[in-house]
């Protein structure tokens, strides 16, 4: 039941299940898996409850529902929430709350979606196995000594660990997409500027876009439908009138859509064979829909990750600028010896509350990111990066000029084990080897479940579209979801 | 300059102006810009620099920018963006500010400052640049607690500033006074900005040094910054007393340019001297970047000729028309100009309608300031309105009323009601008939024969004192009325 946000809102229109039984139940399924999985920061049990009363009150008096109504969701700890903390995973944050709520939040409030918890991430989104989290890891359901990859580990866990159906996650390098692929659930990346950014905590704000985790293509694209459009507290917001995802479902004719499959992609050094194979069968899938299917090539795609980590790491760098103690969020409590009589009490305060309040990680990219936009280095470093950024739109464009949808791998490996590339942020940045294009170049992408590997790991396919055409993930990924069923497998010990 | 006997000096100044915006909301959100409210009651996510919180630019802001840029001719490239400037303070709660580094809203313009003196001729001021910015908040120092208690009031922060650059054109401080005065008048005429250096919303910074012509050699001195002067006298001070100190720190140590970098001083009223803040400006690095959060704007050249057709008249052409469209002098234009353009307008409206424009600038210059000053009203709020204070000063004019009952008349108007014909009515001035005023003159006349005496001697001027008189008997005798009446009497005597 709690894996299917249709299924529902069936239950409710047909009497069979209450609003208040649903989140109760989820409450519950959350309680068993907390300690195991880990997948929240925050839980909001007596809340969601009350909210699911009043959805119940109003459906028994006749009034109209939301989209959404009575549907238990978990959003990332990096979305701005009134009633729960927004800590972004970090010490930095940990007791802020936000005093306005998230566009994308009031948004499923709108439609009556019930608001479960917040759930755990990397440290302010950065890293890819939510191991950085201020609040302990993240376990991958389907083997808990393996990530749940990241930075949206969390928000992939609670809906497969069947806590939530439904899920917002935030995409800045693929932390929608590779955590979902990681734990065999379906993943959007929108277009840059679809969803309001008005309330995610930036991270890099020209990448950042949030987006929906769920089982199926078909709760993809009823979340997505809920939280798109435009928003006049954000600038960088499109202000046009998305299409209704859940009219173009669809069930297996692709006749005349054209699909390129990155040949490089599959040929790329340490792509663990299991993903290589199930990309050839996924084009094979598409092919027996009527797709037409071609190799392509994205000439300039080795330079995408290294280009990615001088940008984003710069406007992180900036971003991060105002967790300085002064206004909000963690102060230490006492400044002196050394550091006091070096820097005086003000950048002594500053000093010291910044290195108590963030973790490795996002000191790390602090440093790289201020290095890469100093004077002298920028040319070398952040102004370079956006040379190549505009070479990789042009590889885009040039690919989409010939075919309607790109087809690859969203990562190179199923779920690593946790502790494994801690320690190398080289070998933790690859994971990002597929996913990061998409977000430089602006553009939609899905990641698809498309099986397990023999170890009983998910895989993740990756439909990537022009700019505006979640339309044609959402058709395309709808077809192959209705022609297979790696969408429908679980993992082992969770009640759904 | 006092020491050029001695070496051939010149002073070089160069001032950046920061000229707040008069838009009702701040630059990147809905907040109040209004002076003086309790600290921290005017924000919001967005000027708190919350996480999350993002900015959306205030077209207002943009086109007043357009409108300050025109008016010191400056070309308004088509295109503008945003970047960060990041530098760590309690009163920048981002952590950077959102300003403009490479392509800022106005490019190179200049300004003509009128003649400082008889021999000077007119001067054109070279403008380098104009660029639209955020306020940082406030920071308030407790040093007397002992504690270094600071307290951060951030009202201000994310007003809209236009920081106007000029290129080091001026040459004295006269120059100085004489830039500022004429881009405040044009800043306040065209409703740009308040200009206000007491509340905070005109702010100068001034670059200075001197060059030297030493043993045949030319020599500059080390470049210094001034910063906290809060008036334009004070510019004048200050630029005054460091061309002085830096003479006398070269003729002592003979450093130049070369030998150290720029420094920041500031501008002590009380000692009337400028005192180091900052010493070597180390580079500053503030890691410029475009601001992603905010997308470029394109400025079209339609919208720009739309704004430029809405100037309207600059100060200058304003104060030639008003010369010789009411037959006024030059001073009493300035007067009425430097009051902006509302005062302007309700000038001409009451000089049309009384169709003397002397006597409604005399008006203007005493009893319309006066009040408005006293009373501390703005142009809007002035109780009469253009057409009855037209009325009132024509019935002057045609000397149904003389200067001093006309002013009986304005006070009347000012507390109770602005309408000049019910003032009169209620204040009891009646005309005073013929018959009446011929027997009031009679009487003056048959007890004052000396008078009578004295004018037939050619004494013309001897009726005056009978006037006084005329007008403590009825106070709505005519004084011009009054004078006629005798004087003919006498002749008929
Ligand atoms: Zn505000």
């Amino acid at each position: 039941m709690l894996d299917s946000a249709s299924e529902i809102l069936r239950l409710q229109a047909s009497g069979e299940a209450s609003a208040v039984e649903i989140i109760k139940r989820s409450i519950e399924q959350i309680e068993a898996s907390q300690d195991k999985i880990n997948a929240y920061t925050c839980v909001n049990a007596e809340l969601a409850i009350r909210d699911a009363e009043t959805v119940d009150v109003k459906r028994k008096s006749g009034q109209p529902l939301g989209k959404l109504a009575g549907v238990p969701v978990a959003v990332k700890d990096i979305l701005c929430t009134t009633d729960m903390p927004t800590t972004c995973s970090s010490k930095m944050l940990e007791n802020f709350m936000a005093p306005y709520d998230a566009t994308v939040v009031r948004r499923l409030r709108e439609e009556d979606a019930i608001l479960v918890g917040k759930t755990n991430m990397d440290e302010f989104a950065m890293g890819g196995s939510t191991e950085t989290s201020a609040f302990g890891v993240t376990r991958n359901p389907w083997d808990n000594n393996r990530t749940p990859g990241g930075s949206s580990g969390g928000a992939a866990a609670c809906v497969a660990s069947g806590t939530v159906p439904l899920s917002l996650g935030s995409d800045t390098g693929g932390s929608i997409r590779q955590p979902a692929a990681f734990c065999g659930v379906t993943g959007l990346k929108p277009t840059y500027g679809r969803v309001s950014r008005y309330g995610l905590v930036a991270f890099a704000s020209s990448l950042d876009q949030v987006g929906p985790i769920a089982w199926s293509v078909e709760d993809v694209a009823v979340l997505t439908d809920v939280i798109s459009g435009f928003e006049p507290r954000d600038s960088t917001s499109l202000n046009q009138e998305p299409p209704c995802l859940s009219s173009v479902l669809q069930s297996n004719d692709l006749r005349g859509l054209k699909i390129g499959i990155l040949e490089d992609a599959l040929n790329s050094e340490g792509i663990e064979p299991s993903i290589r194979q199930s990309v050839i069968d996924a084009a094979e899938t598409f092919k027996q829909a009527g797709a037409e299917i071609v190799e392509i090539q994205l000439p300039h795609s080795e330079h995408y990750v290294p280009t990615y980590y001088v940008i984003a790491p710069s406007e992180a760098s900036s971003n991060l600028s105002r967790y300085d103690g002064a206004h909000y969020g963690h102060r230490s409590a006492k400044v002196d010896g050394d550091l006091l009589a070096s820097l005086g009490p003000l950048a002594a305060t500053y000093c010291k509350s910044r290195s108590e309040g963030f973790g490795t990680e996002v000191k790390r990219r602090i440093m790289i990111g201020t290095y890469a936009l100093s004077e002298g280095y920028a040319d070398q470093y952040y102004n370079q990066a956006l040379k190549v950024r505009r070479l990789i739109k042009s590889d885009y464009d040039a690919a989409f000029s010939q075919v309607d949808l790109l087809l690859g791998p969203t990562t190179p490996t199923t779920a690593f084990p946790l502790g494994e590339r801690l320690d190398n942020p080289l070998q933790m940045y690859l994971v990002d080897l597929f996913t990061v294009g998409a977000n430089l170049a602006g553009i939609p992408a899905i990641s698809l479940p498309a099986g397990l590997n023999s170890s009983g790991l998910p895989i993740g396919i990756q439909l990537q579209a022009p700019a505006l055409q979640e339309s044609r993930l959402i058709f395309a990924g709808s077809a192959y979801q209705a022609m297979t069923d790696f969408h429908k497998l679980r993992p082992d010990n969770f009640s759904f | 300059m006092t020491h050029s006997d001695e070496h051939s000096t010149e002073t070089i100044i160069g001032l950046e102006v920061h000229v707040q915006l008069k838009t009702e909301t701040k630059l990147f959100c809905g907040c109040s810009t209004a002076f003086g409210g309790p600290p921290n009651t005017q924000v919001c996510p967005v000027c708190l620099g919350h996480p999350g919180a993002l900015p959306v630019i205030n077209a207002h802001a943009i086109e007043l920018s357009i409108r300050a840029g025109l008016a010191i001719n400056c070309s308004i490239p088509p295109m503008t963006k945003w970047d960060r400037k990041q530098y760590f303070y309690p009163d920048l709660p981002k952590g950077y500010q959102i300003s403009q580094f490479d392509l800022p809203i106005c490019a190179e313009g200049h300004l003509e400052i009128p003649a400082v003196s008889e021999d000077d001729p007119t001067r054109r001021i070279g403008i380098i640049r104009a660029h639209l910015e955020e306020d940082a908040g406030k920071s308030m120092h407790d040093e007397a607690s002992g504690q270094c208690d600071s307290r951060i009031d951030l009202n201000r922060c994310g007003t809209p500033l236009l920081e106007i650059v000029s290129y080091p054109d001026l040459r004295s401080s006269h120059e100085a006074k004489a830039y500022l005065d004429e881009l405040k008048l044009r800043m306040t005429h065209l409703g740009i900005s308040d200009c206000e250096m007491q509340e905070g919303s005109l702010r100068v910074d001034a670059n200075v040094n001197l060059h030297l012509k030493a043993n045949g050699k030319k020599i500059a001195t080390p470049i210094v910054e001034i910063k906290n002067m809060n008036s334009f006298r004070a510019v004048e001070h200050a630029i005054d007393y460091e061309v002085d100190r830096q003479y006398d720190l070269w003729e002592e140590t003979g450093k130049t340019i070369e030998e150290e970098s720029k420094t920041t001083r500031g501008w002590d009223d009380t000692t009337g001297k400028t005192f180091l803040q900052r010493e070597k400006e180390e580079s500053a690095d503030y890691r410029y970047f475009p601001d992603p959060d905010l997308l470029p704007i394109r400025i079209s050249q339609e919208r720009v000729d739309e704004i430029r057709a809405t100037l309207g008249e600059l100060p200058g052409e304003t104060l030639e028309r008003l010369q010789q469209q009411h037959r006024i002098k030059a001073y009493d234009a300035e007067v009425i100009v430097n009051q902006g353009r509302e005062f302007i307008s309700f000038f001409e409206e009451v000089a049309t309608a009384c169709d003397d424009g002397k006597r409604a600038s005399s008006w203007f210059q005493q009893d319309v300031l006066r009040t408005m000053n006293d009373q501390q009203l703005s142009v809007s709020q002035f109780p009469i309105n253009g057409q009855q204070l037209g009325l009132l000063l024509r019935k002057v004019s045609s000397g149904e009323l003389d200067n001093s009952r006309a002013r009986d008349v304005f006070q009347f108007m000012l507390t109770n009601d602005g309408e000049v014909d019910s003032a009169i009515q209620s204040l009891g001035i009646a005309s005073v008939g013929t018959d009446e005023l011929e027997g009031l003159c009679q009487n003056l006349l048959e007890s004052n024969p000396q008078i009578v005496e004295d004018y037939r001697n050619g004494k013309q001027q001897a009726v005056g004192s009978l006037i006084g008189q005329a007008k403590k008997k009825n106070p709505n005798a005519n004084p011009k009325a009054v004078r006629e009446t005798l004087i003919k009497l006498i002749q008929t005597m």
